[in-house]
């Protein structure tokens, strides 16, 4: 069996080391400001961190990854050319990209940088893969969070690229890359800012009705004495269609594709991705240990592969409203 | 006489075929210059397929319009990729490319005249360069861009191509895999008992206090609000070549009529604004062009809103 990398999030140097220390193959990191998509307040690498980073994972034979993954705009187009000059000089192992242009730019300027698609370029076939391929020589992409098995199997098929899934944590349900719901409501978005309803706009108001939770002013839900608050990520609010109160695009669930491990195994891909750059140092620990342990599993010998309920109650005490979910790759979810 | 161009931007709803039919033979009378034709949100829409879209194509054309094939934004199975290569493959009609796949296609079959369409995300000059080395000769601009990003963009090209922003409609914001509509009827996409059919405008997503948010579009989900540029024409008009008009329920006509009118100075772009409201689906909003929020509406002093 060809072998699966998992690749685990940081969001700071302690996160990284967790990450490493804990099994990850390889660690995604993204520079303090909006070249990437989790550009949130407190989070991510200066270049000090980066270096030490860098030479942390190094040491012990792992990779780092760096996101750039937002789209640069003619204003700012110099902010993120230099970017990848700073992470071919930080000895970074892959830059994980969205834009065209900067593929262009980064292929060109520094041969030798390997490249990634991220999930931002909205990659969902491999004819829109090997676009990616032929052009920039990207050699991974990230799949977006769209496709059912069978369909992942047959991107697979078609094309040289190694695909990257997601295994693990917070769900976009819709095509990341092509997702403009927090730049209507707060004018900032993950294509051009790096962040989905970012903090700065969120309220959290006890009113006689309950916990509301709003962004820029929009009330995303409210919850009574016996409910959880929970972030107002726009697209998991409670609203009204019809006069019917729901959540009516997700609930506030995770990602958890444990137990399609030996398939996903079995169609040939070839790295799983954890989610949450802007979690905790505790979460990269205890999600990076269970996925390194089944990994380890399925490897071993596929057909021999039981998920440890221990596993699983790993993985639901850090899960997005303690709930989780097959997401696309089970067709009903649809 | 002014020379910007009108578009009607694909049909975003799934309407009985007669229903469809009947207003592009609408369209046919009217002041509209280009007519983006074809099924681009789910591939289970199946009132007209193809065929009958090269059809409308063909009477669009006979009636001296420009039609162009749009293709899916959302690429998932095989067969979404069959259709696509259909599509490429006529060469009657210009395509609107909403994928890479679709664009890797074109540049293979040797294209050089389509659309890249809103969805592939060009925000700098370098990407737009790239489309058009591989045969784009039109942007449509992503609904999130600002007007004045979109002039820096157009101001570094060394050739600029035709530009094409959206003008009015509800603004389309994400693409799923998941059908909200079918959700909200409690049903599976697979298993979808095609329950959008016949929505003129889809479903309205309201906030807990009942304020418009959202409109539910299958796997489409869309702003409530109408994005309205007319207030804001004579600065569009100077900006881009053509402007975009999203088919909705009714009045479409009505729109497309007023936005002649404004453009060749008929009427003001402010009494055009005032004169639209009866024809919204909503209320208005246009602070994506202005590089704020998308809901927020941003009107000269004096204006009434």
């Amino acid at each position: 069996m060809q072998s699966i990398e998992l690749v685990c999030p940081a969001g700071s140097l302690p996160a990284l080391k967790t990450a490493v220390d804990n099994g990850a193959d390889c660690v995604y990191v993204g520079f303090k400001d909006a070249t990437n998509a989790r550009n949130f307040t407190g989070l991510n690498f200066d270049p000090k961190a980066m270096r030490e980073g860098v030479n942390y994972a190094h040491a012990r034979k792992r990779k780092v990854l760096l996101a750039l993954n937002t789209y640069p705009q003619a204003h700012n187009w110099a902010d993120w050319t230099a970017a990848i000059d700073r992470a071919a000089d930080f000895g970074i192992d892959a830059v994980i990209l969205a834009d065209p242009g900067l593929m262009a730019y980064a292929a060109k300027t520094h041969p030798q940088l390997r490249l990634h698609l991220s999930v931002q370029g909205s990659a969902t076939s491999y004819e829109a893969i090997n676009f990616y391929h032929e052009r920039f020589g990207i050699q991974r992409a990230v799949l977006p969070r769209v496709l059912s098995l069978p369909q992942v199997e047959q991107v697979i098929a078609n094309t040289p690229v190694e695909i990257e899934v997601f295994g693990f944590g917070g769900l976009c349900v819709m095509v990341e890359g092509r997702c403009a719901l927090s730049a209507y409501a707060t004018g900032e978005s993950p294509n051009c800012n790096g962040a989905c309803s970012p903090g700065k706009h969120v309220r959290w108001e006890q009113t006689p009705k309950g916990m509301e939770t709003r962004l820029n002013g929009i009330l995303i839900d409210r919850f009574d004495d016996s409910e959880r608050a929970g972030y107002p990520t726009l697209c998991k609010g409670r609203f009204e269609v019809n006069d019917e109160t729901y959540y009516a695009i997700e609930e506030p669930t995770s990602l958890n594709t444990l137990e399609l491990l030996p398939d996903l195994a079995r169609v040939g891909v070839r790295a799983i991705k954890i989610e949450g750059r802007q979690r905790s140092p505790a979460y990269v620990a205890q999600v990076t240990r269970v996925w390194r342990a089944a990994i380890d599993k399925v490897l071993a010998g596929a057909d021999r592969f039981t998920i440890q309920p221990a596993w699983m109650e790993e993985l639901a005490k850090v899960s997005e409203g303690r709930s989780h979910t097959l997401g696309a790759y089970y067709r009903p979810w649809k | 006489m002014n020379t910007t161009r009108i578009s009607v931007g694909p049909l975003l709803y799934y309407w009985s075929r007669q229903s469809t039919l009947d207003f592009y033979a609408g369209v046919a009378d009217s002041a509209v210059d280009d007519v983006y034709l074809g099924e681009t949100v789910c591939s289970r829409r199946h009132e007209l397929r193809l065929d009958d879209w090269l059809e409308v194509a063909a009477m669009l054309r006979d009636a001296g319009k420009t039609a162009i094939m749009s293709s899916q934004a959302l690429i998932e199975s095989e067969s979404d990729l069959k259709a696509l290569r259909r599509m490429v493959a006529q060469a009657d009609f210009r395509v609107e490319a909403n994928d890479m796949s679709a664009v890797r296609l074109l540049a293979e079959a040797g294209r050089k005249d389509w659309i890249a369409g809103p969805t592939l995300n060009i925000f700098n000059p370098d990407t737009m360069q790239l489309m058009m080395e591989a045969g784009a000769t039109r942007w449509v601009v992503a609904p999130e861009m600002s007007g004045e990003a979109m002039a820096a963009l157009l101001s570094e090209m060394q050739t600029r191509p035709e530009t094409e922003v959206l003008a009015w409609g509800r603004l389309p914001l994400a693409h799923s895999a998941r059908c909200f509509t079918a959700r909200h009827f409690n049903l599976q996409k697979d298993t979808c008992e095609f329950r959008c059919l016949g929505m003129s405008d889809g479903i309205v997503l309201r906030t807990r206090e009942g304020e418009p948010f959202l409109t539910l579009n299958g796997v489409q989900t869309q702003s409530a609000r109408v994005h309205n540029l007319l207030a804001d024409l004579p600065e569009v008009a100077r900006q881009a070549d053509v402007l975009r008009i999203s088919p909705q329920g009714s009045h479409t006509l009505d729109v497309i009529a007023l936005f002649r009118e404004a453009l060749d100075g008929q009427t003001s772009a402010l009494a055009a604004f005032e004169r639209s409201a009866e024809w919204m689906v909503d209320r208005a909003c246009n602070g994506f062009w202005h590089g704020k929020p998308g809901l927020e509406l941003q009107l000269p002093a004096g204006a009434k809103s």
